[in-house]
């Protein structure tokens, strides 16, 4: 047929100017990173290739602990989503009055410009005045104003509560259409033979709202993996390094100290990652895909 | 619009009769998730409404005494060019939009229509992009940038943000298009319509609804993550957006925070607008992509 060959032409020149676009702005940087690591790229004029020398000098205690403290950030972030969203959309989804306005107010934090959320954290976790300093101790919780950003062990959860945060409403909206599109007559078959509410729950909607939750988690995953603005808005990856992750540790040795070649390393590292990610959600999704045909 | 509630609750199945106690149960989770989706929002509308004397005294008020909404008037005292940001933060999200919108729906339209070799690599290999936050390419986009002279120009923010916003926005087009009966485009064939004048004419009226749901979705997109690119490859106070510029009321010594919240809800409202007027295109915009892929 001769109109396929049009088509493929005509196909083609349509994908042609988005595939250029991303190639010249994602692909190519990404390849000049990985070049990059392998240089001391810096302010200066020239620049030298020094093999290994900065995949060398970065592989120490210190980046050890900055890819476990990556990780298990990224854990309790994730896994905390996912249940607050379960939760948010579970009780959503209940046939009461009100639940459309209660929907659209769950989403201002995912759509509001992302700083903004972030500095009305930031005052919130203000010890002095801030507001949940105040009401732990007006409740007797708390003696004296807790500075929430100013130690590390609290600073960790905070920027993590505000990523949760902003993750929430968009796993929310997401679990809350999965469970919709669950077929009614599961449930009223379900109910016709005397389970409860919760035995309906258990087993019918926690079950096949699986793939979705499959799904959230690792595109969570990978989102959170890339969390910068938080970070360094709140505590810019301090006090003494408890907050920084590997994204900002990247930004504060590349952009930061400018050192671009070991900054260059550092991402290839995070890339490598992502990477990995990228595949297992492949794989995942595929997996899912063949399994709802079956 | 709660008597229409009420009845449709009515005629409802018995399986969603809830008892006192559940329906208790309820509204205390509602309240509870809602309480920490919104409460950033009342203690920074409350802040907004302090006196900065009354902000920093102890022990903490959580309502203002004799609130007030001047610090929505001196705001712009403070900080002049506030208009400026929010006018650029509008700019830069409206180009990045078109630009987006002018890639996005040639491609998904291929995507959705033709099935040719190495087209599903080529899908594919756009979605890994979306997982590629720019803070990792931050290096070379900025060599990049100062090569091509756009440092410190509106395009330095516009155009690696326009490239992350690409997948999301092809991948939601795409599942749009693919409800568009085939038998439209062979219908054109029979017709004699050229492959363009098929898509022209007959495909981009169709896809007119989902074209708009995509322009919103990565209008809120644009808007809201204008931090990184501004931060890094802009030093210009004149082009800065909204998220940047708000720094502008860290001063040296202290933070004027009831202005800064003042600010910040002012910036948001064109983002609550959006939210209030087309919600429902934003539902159905988020889950569309996904679930039943």
């Amino acid at each position: 047929m001769t109109q396929n060959r049009a088509a493929l032409i005509f196909a083609w020149a349509l994908l042609a100017p988005a595939i250029i676009y991303v190639l010249v702005i994602v692909a190519w940087p990404l390849i000049e990173t990985f070049r990059l690591s392998f240089t001391d790229a810096s302010l200066r004029k020239t620049t030298n290739y020094v093999g290994w020398r900065n995949y060398l000098k970065i592989f120490d205690r210190d980046f050890l602990e900055i890819i476990i403290r990556t990780f298990t950030w990224t854990f309790f972030s994730v896994l905390l989503k996912m249940l607050i969203g379960t939760f948010g959309a579970v009780l959503l989804n209940c046939a009461v009055p009100g639940r459309h306005v209660f929907r659209i107010l769950t989403m201002p934090p995912w759509i509001v410009p992302m700083a903004i959320g972030i500095f009305m954290w930031g005052w919130m976790y203000n010890g002095q005045f801030g507001m949940i300093s105040g009401l732990l101790q007006r409740f007797g919780i708390v003696d004296g104003p807790v500075a929430f950003l100013a130690y590390g062990n609290t600073a960790y959860w905070s920027t993590i509560v505000t990523d949760v945060w902003i993750g929430v409403p968009m796993v929310t909206i997401y679990f809350l259409a999965a469970i919709q599109s669950i077929p009614r007559d599961l449930y009223e078959a379900a109910w016709t033979d005397g389970a409860s509410r919760w035995m309906r729950f258990r087993r019918i909607t926690l079950p096949l709202m699986g793939p979705a939750v499959i799904t959230m988690s690792m595109l969570s995953l990978i989102s959170t993996f890339n969390s910068f603005d938080i970070i360094w808005i709140l505590t810019q990856g301090g006090p003494s390094g408890s907050t920084t992750t590997m994204i900002i540790d990247t930004y504060a040795t590349a952009i930061g100290s400018k050192k671009y070649g070991e900054g260059a390393a550092r991402a290839v590292v995070i890339c490598i990652f992502l990477s990995l990610f990228c595949i297992a959600y492949f794989r995942m999704t595929r997996k899912l895909a063949t399994a709802e045909k079956t | 619009m709660a008597l229409k509630l009420f009845k449709k609750d009515q005629t409802r199945a018995m399986i969603d009769r809830y008892s006192w106690a559940e329906l208790i149960g309820i509204y205390v989770g509602i309240a509870l998730f809602l309480f920490f989706m919104l409460a950033p929002f009342i203690e920074g509308f409350l802040v907004s409404l302090k006196p900065l004397a009354q902000l920093f005294s102890s022990p903490y008020s959580f309502l203002p005494e004799n609130g007030s909404f001047e610090a929505y008037r001196t705001m712009w005292v403070s900080v002049p060019s506030f208009g400026r940001y929010i006018f650029n933060s509008l700019l830069i999200s409206t180009i990045a939009t078109i630009i987006v919108l002018i890639l996005v729906v040639p491609a998904a339209y291929a995507f959705a229509r033709f099935k040719f070799k190495g087209m599903a690599m080529v899908l594919a290999a756009f979605l890994a992009v979306s997982m590629f936050s720019g803070a990792v390419l931050l290096i070379p986009l900025f060599r990049l940038m100062r090569t091509l002279g756009l440092l410190n120009t509106y395009f330095a923010m516009i155009v690696p943000g326009a490239a992350f916003l690409i997948p999301s926005a092809i991948w939601l087009l795409r599942t749009y298009m693919m409800r568009i009966p085939i038998e439209l485009n062979e219908a054109a064939y029979m017709d004699g319509a050229s492959q363009f004048y098929t898509f022209r004419r007959v495909i981009l009226p169709i896809a007119r609804p989902g074209i708009i749901v995509v322009a919103i979705m990565t209008f809120i997109g644009a808007y809201a993550q204008q931090f990184i690119f501004a931060l890094t490859f802009n030093s210009k106070t004149e082009f800065m957006p909204l998220p940047v510029g708000l720094f502008a009321y860290f001063g040296k010594q202290e933070v004027i925070w009831n202005e800064l919240m003042a600010a910040s809800f002012v910036g948001i409202a064109p983002a609550m607008v959006i939210i209030f007027f087309l919600q429902r295109y934003l539902v159905g915009g988020l889950t569309a992509g996904a679930i039943k892929q």
